[in-house]
């Protein structure tokens, strides 16, 4: 059963992908469409001068965004997943340890001072980790007196708060005809930044990333069920938390160097997930980047067809994300509510 | 004697729980550990099973228990922990499945003999048809039987319970405590945390009480008598004997 899930969602995510490349502002007809597979898969080129334009629209506009879309969602839904199990947690998302608010805050600072894209994403990455590290500093502080899970979600609200405080700082003191828009923007989320130069420098750390909690994953039923029972049950639980904590906090701030904040995905696709495939973590966290990827593909597909104009596709997670929200926690087990 | 542990000393920041405390446990024993709440009895559990640390020395199977790995512990004992909530709905077989951690390596993955020997721990405990029902929400007495059955997955031969009767039924603390003679007499040796002596008059062939963070009585089933219950616990009591077994009854 789970073999033929997981198939159906192959399958769901292959049609998407060449639905998603196929449709859009641009018109191209199916049999242009086929040309251009044909052009890719063969030895024999057709004639393709022609279809330069078709071709340039797909290879280096859509491509690349679909290809952002997929690691992004696979990236924030397995960060979820992972951080909703070590936290004993369903209401945890990705941005639990402060991960979001201190790439926000990194990348609002680059544009304040007018670095380059460069180091506007060098400034991201690191405040995310910067932010998740406070986080871990303020946990330590207090774990031998208390529950460190607890502590650790206190320690990333702390930091949280502290890196939106210095966010704010920013937008009050950035331009506000030309940098404040621009940050304003920024942190709406968007997959339009994508090229294949940037995704080649990113793509890679990203699937290691996820790859590496799909590894981890087994051990997520086992820390679920508290520290001592996780111990007890031979798992070395500082090491395996700490390395999840890592690639997830990796995975994510990649995701805010590439395309700024996108709400929700980490929250509602391990919840949909669950529900499809049961509770057991291998199967939710592999599962999880399917969906993840799934979703934001189809969401940014939907809204490139549906409107003329770019729409921040962090509004649209969160606008979809919510009534599905609703609906899993209606469909969830009675203890969270 | 496969666990031994000496002058151990344990304190919750200034609090001292356990002042130089002697244990040990010998192979096939059931033994019960009693006393008043809040007196200890967990955290020994937790210090002899080396998820909390103290002062003192721990020897499993003659070897210091720090030089055993996380893992090694567990293949050597598994832990049942008091009846706790998660929030997320696992199978009783992915519950039982856990049991097999301990032997797979940190990048593999579960083998079908794994499974295997989850499908068939869930058999010896007699609940195979209850592989895909929701661990949440099934009973405490099913619960504990599926914890037992993860720890023959673990395939440890020692088993630490603590309150492991705790909010079961008449019936089903009756049947378990039962089963733990039968899992006795396959080899298992068992270390449980009990408030109820009647329960180890039952159950088990050794005491331990602990008092003020002390052992106070340690040693076989006539250890448990009126004066010891009263000394521990501060009631009256009268021990009658029937069929061979002995009850605890309070005198009012």
């Amino acid at each position: 059963m789970y073999k033929i899930k997981i198939i159906l969602l192959l399958v769901a995510l292959f049609i998407v992908i060449n639905a998603s490349l196929f449709i859009g502002k641009y018109p191209i007809s199916l049999h242009q469409y086929w040309l251009l597979f044909q052009n890719i898969f063969s030895a024999t080129p057709v004639d393709f001068d022609q279809y330069e334009t078709i071709r340039n629209i797909i290879k280096e506009i859509r491509l690349p965004r679909i290809v952002l879309a997929l690691l992004i969602g696979a990236s924030l839904a397995v960060a979820g997943s992972a951080f909703q199990a070590i936290f004993v947690n369903p209401l945890v998302s990705p941005g639990v340890l402060g991960v979001l608010s201190g790439a926000s805050f990194g990348a609002a600072l680059g544009i304040l001072l007018g670095v380059s894209w460069f180091w506007i994403n060098i400034f991201t990455f690191t405040f995310g980790f910067i932010a998740v590290s406070i986080a871990l500093v303020i946990s330590l502080i207090y774990a031998k007196r208390s529950d460190s899970m607890i502590m650790l979600v206190l320690g990333g609200i702390i930091s949280s708060s502290l890196f939106g405080a210095l966010l704010s700082i920013v937008k009050y003191t950035a331009d506000p005809d030309d940098k404040l828009p621009a940050i304003t923007y920024w942190l709406m989320g968007s997959l339009s930044y994508g090229d294949f130069s940037m995704i080649g420098w990113v793509a890679t750390p990203m699937i290691l990333g996820i790859l590496g909690i799909i590894s981890l994953s087994k051990y997520l039923n086992a820390l679920s069920m508290g520290d001592e029972e996780a111990k007890a049950l031979g798992v070395n639980i500082v090491a395996i938390k700490l390395s999840i904590i890592f690639l997830a906090t990796l995975i994510s701030a990649l995701s805010v160097v590439m395309a700024g904040i996108i709400g929700w995905v980490g929250l509602i696709i391990p919840h949909i997930t669950r529900m499809i495939f049961g509770a057991e973590n291998t199967k939710v966290v592999f599962a999880s980047a399917l969906i993840g990827a799934l979703f934001l593909l189809s969401v940014d597909s939907m809204a490139r067809v549906l409107f003329s104009f770019e729409v921040p596709i962090g509004i649209l997670t969160a606008l979809i994300g919510i009534p599905i929200f609703i609906i899993a926690l209606h469909n969830a087990n009675r203890s969270i509510r | 004697m496969i666990l031994e542990a000496k002058n151990i000393s344990f304190s919750y920041g200034k609090k001292e729980v356990l002042k130089g405390v002697d244990f040990y446990l010998k192979d096939g024993d059931i033994l019960s550990l009693l006393g008043k709440n809040g007196c200890g009895k967990t955290t020994l559990l937790k210090i002899l099973l080396g998820i909390c640390k103290s002062s003192g020395e721990i020897k499993l199977y003659g070897k210091d228990l720090k030089s055993y790995s996380r893992k090694d512990i567990a293949k050597l004992i598994a832990y049942i922990p008091q009846v706790h909530k998660i929030p997320f709905d696992y199978t009783v077989f992915d519950v039982v499945l856990m049991g097999r951690l301990p032997h797979i390596g940190l990048f593999s993955k579960y083998s079908q003999e794994d499974r295997d020997i989850a499908l068939s721990s869930l058999k010896r405990v007699g609940m195979e048809s209850f592989t895909q029902k929701i661990y949440s929400k099934i009973s405490g007495g099913e619960r504990q039987l599926v914890f037992i059955a993860r720890a023959i997955a673990q395939d440890a031969k020692i088993i630490f319970m603590d309150e492991p009767i705790n909010g079961l039924d008449y019936g089903n603390q009756i049947k378990f405590l039962k089963l733990l003679k039968d899992f006795q007499k396959e080899g298992y040796t068992f270390l449980k945390t009990t408030h109820y002596p009647d329960h180890a008059l039952y159950a088990s062939n050794r005491i331990t009480m602990i008092k003020d963070g002390s052992i106070f009585k340690d040693g076989l089933l006539e250890e448990l008598n009126e004066k010891s219950i009263e000394r521990l616990y501060g009631v009256d009591v009268e021990i009658i004997q029937k069929n061979g077994y002995k009850f605890c009854i309070p005198t009012f």
